[in-house]
């Protein structure tokens, strides 16, 4: 046994300092995993992975919300919060120790249960929802050889435990025997199925050009080089395309702003959670969250290269702070949206999906596979971008076509 | 049997049986969503990682809520207060019974099951999806134009019948001759802010 953990420390002295850094966390799974009996190691694999996960994601989602609400703050010209640092200390932080009083106080509220909610339905709707979730990042890759299971069909599974997101939406909305959580549910689940569509579609040209569901692979690649600069599929007009599509139902798929219609405060109190209180509301609250990170993990691993770098000659810096510092990038994009962008309505949130992302997103497909039988490098890029421009034009067209936009008129209290 | 079998095919049949015998119907729905997880880890068990994942996306995430919403659309979620076995449950049970056994003994007794033992082809995602795009093509094509075919029935029959009152979809309407302060004023006699 002691052999092996040599063994292990023979193979980390043979890497050069750059694959050090960026190994390390493999190299220390190894290293334990060299010290368990053979029968427990699939076992022990499985647990250290979950952990790191467990650990590392919620951490991130605390971060987050202190960061969602001071740059939403910034963005409405007031300082969000900025009060609470490190306890029984004078540090402050900036505000970012808020999350320890919210997961204090979400923890210690009362769980309130309504006398006519379906008690059990009510009580397993959040664990619905964040099982599927948490299994999820089973297949990212978040950093080279980072990947918990990496199995063949990874983009399948990914997509199928998403289906059950939505039973747990209407698991919650049911239960609470509430009209507006029926109403959220109900929201919820047609934008869900709605933009499940795009997202799957604009995903499928990249399995067409890799020829692979596995993330790996997928990675893999988009991992090198021309003149420095990465071949990412966000810089193909296929990609491109795709990448949008994606990242517009990736946020009405987490139930974002402005496709936040599920939870439009203004409308229906809170959507499918209105009666949930305590832990309950706080577990759909981080169910929701991490997602929104999975989701845009996959959308990182598909268009914006997964844990490579950029240009090359940033390749020094270890693989899984690309994959977190791509992934929070664009958590502000997200949040930068949210402050800025008006809720759209049920007609133009259904409008958006079925006549201009599907049928955008289709046309898509047939020029990613134009894409793959064009071998003339500036011949395809002309056709495909040609192809796209004109789609976009027609469809942009017909959705706008019957809007009757007329001249703003602004309302001014006097 | 290894263990993990056992345990699935209990969970799969415990909740189909609780499907069958659960009063209210949305109780129902849901653990014939657990059957329908319970199938795909059936699939999973035996490595058919496709199979599985397809029986999930389809059948958990989106045959479930059609259930769940056919449902709710409609009936009320009233409970039935009488026995959930219908009269006649003891000729269902021997008509079942005889499809089973019809069922089975044509599976036992068929040739394309192999005999004898032999190890699983390794199908992986790419084997199955060259066999749907080459040998399995036309069966491919003429399920997806059905399920379009039927798709546009069912577009057809929510279409709002043409002569009726068609609902304006266009947007927001503001008289556009108001003054900003008729806008503002005319509904606050009525309702109070608090």
């Amino acid at each position: 046994m002691s052999d092996k953990i040599q063994q292990v420390f023979e193979t980390f002295k043979q890497l050069n300092l750059v694959d050090k850094v960026d190994q390390l966390f493999v190299m220390l799974k190894q290293l334990v995993l060299a010290g368990v009996p053979e029968a427990l190691q699939p076992l022990v694999s499985a647990l250290l992975s979950v952990t790191l996960i467990l650990a590392v994601f919620p951490g991130i989602f605390a971060i987050v919300t202190i960061f969602e609400r001071k740059g939403i703050g910034r963005i409405q010209n007031r300082y969000g919060p900025n009060r609470v640092g490190i306890p029984f200390t004078k540090i402050r932080l900036c505000g970012f120790g808020q999350f320890i009083p919210d997961g204090i106080k979400s923890l210690t509220k009362e769980d309130i249960v309504p006398r006519a909610a379906d008690k059990v339905v009510h009580f397993l709707a959040p664990v619905v929802m964040l099982i599927p979730v948490l299994l999820a990042y089973a297949v990212l890759p978040f950093g080279r050889n980072m990947t918990v299971s990496d199995f063949d069909a990874g983009l399948l599974f990914f997509f199928a435990v998403g289906g059950a997101v939505e039973l747990s939406v209407f698991m919650a909305g049911w239960s609470s025997h509430n009209k507006y959580s029926l109403l959220g549910a109900m929201r919820a689940i047609a934008q869900m199925i709605s933009y499940e569509i795009p997202l799957i579609l604009s995903a499928v040209t990249v399995v067409m050009i890799v020829g692979s569901l596995k993330l790996a692979d997928i990675v893999a690649a988009q991992n090198h080089y021309t003149f420095g600069i990465a071949h990412w599929y966000v810089f193909t007009p296929w990609g491109l395309v795709g990448f949008i599509i994606f990242f517009i139902a990736s946020l009405a798929e987490s139930n974002r702003s402005p496709f936040d219609l599920p939870e439009a405060e203004s409308e229906i109190i809170a959507g499918y959670f209105t009666e949930y209180s305590g832990f309950k509301f706080a577990l759909f609250f981080l169910g929701e969250y991490l997602g929104m990170f999975a989701i845009i993990g996959l959308g990182i691993t598909l268009f914006l290269g997964g844990w490579t770098a950029p240009v090359s000659f940033l390749a020094w810096i270890p693989s899984y702070v690309w994959f977190v510092a791509k992934m929070l990038a664009i958590v502000f994009v997200f949040i930068w949206i949210r402050a800025t962008l008006p809720r759209l309505r049920m007609d133009q949130l259904m409008n958006l999906a079925w006549k201009f992302m599907l049928p955008l997103a289709l046309v898509n497909i047939v020029v990613a596979g134009i894409w793959h039988f064009m071998t003339v490098d500036w011949q395809r890029w002309l056709v495909c971008a040609a192809i796209i421009f004109g789609a976009y034009l027609v469809l942009g067209r017909g959705l706008m076509r019957n809007q009757k936009l007329g001249k703003r008129i602004y309302r001014y209290a006097e | 049997m290894s263990p993990a079998f056992i345990i699935i095919a209990f969970v799969t049949l415990l909740a189909a049986a609780s499907a069958m015998s659960l009063r209210n119907l949305v109780h129902a729905a849901l653990a014939l969503t657990v059957t329908f997880a319970g199938l795909a880890a059936l699939y999973l068990n035996l490595d058919a990682q496709f199979v599985g994942f397809a029986q999930i996306l389809v059948y958990v995430g989106a045959v479930a809520i059609l259930i769940v919403f056919a449902i709710l659309l409609t009936r009320s979620g009233d409970t039935p207060d009488q026995a959930v076995l219908a009269p006649g449950w003891t000729y269902g049970i021997a008509v079942s019974a005889v499809v089973f056994t019809m069922l089975g003994w044509a599976v036992l007794n068929s040739s394309a099951l192999p005999k004898e033992n032999s190890s699983a082809p390794a199908a992986t995602v790419k084997n199955i999806g060259e066999a749907l795009m080459s040998k399995y093509v036309l069966p491919l094509e003429i399920i997806g134009l059905l399920l379009t075919a039927a798709m546009i029935g069912a577009v057809i029959i929510a279409l709002r019948e043409p002569g009726k009152t068609k609902m304006d979809d266009g947007g927001l309407k503001i008289d556009k001759t108001a003054t900003p302060s008729a806008i503002l004023n005319s509904p606050s006699s009525s309702g109070g802010h608090s």
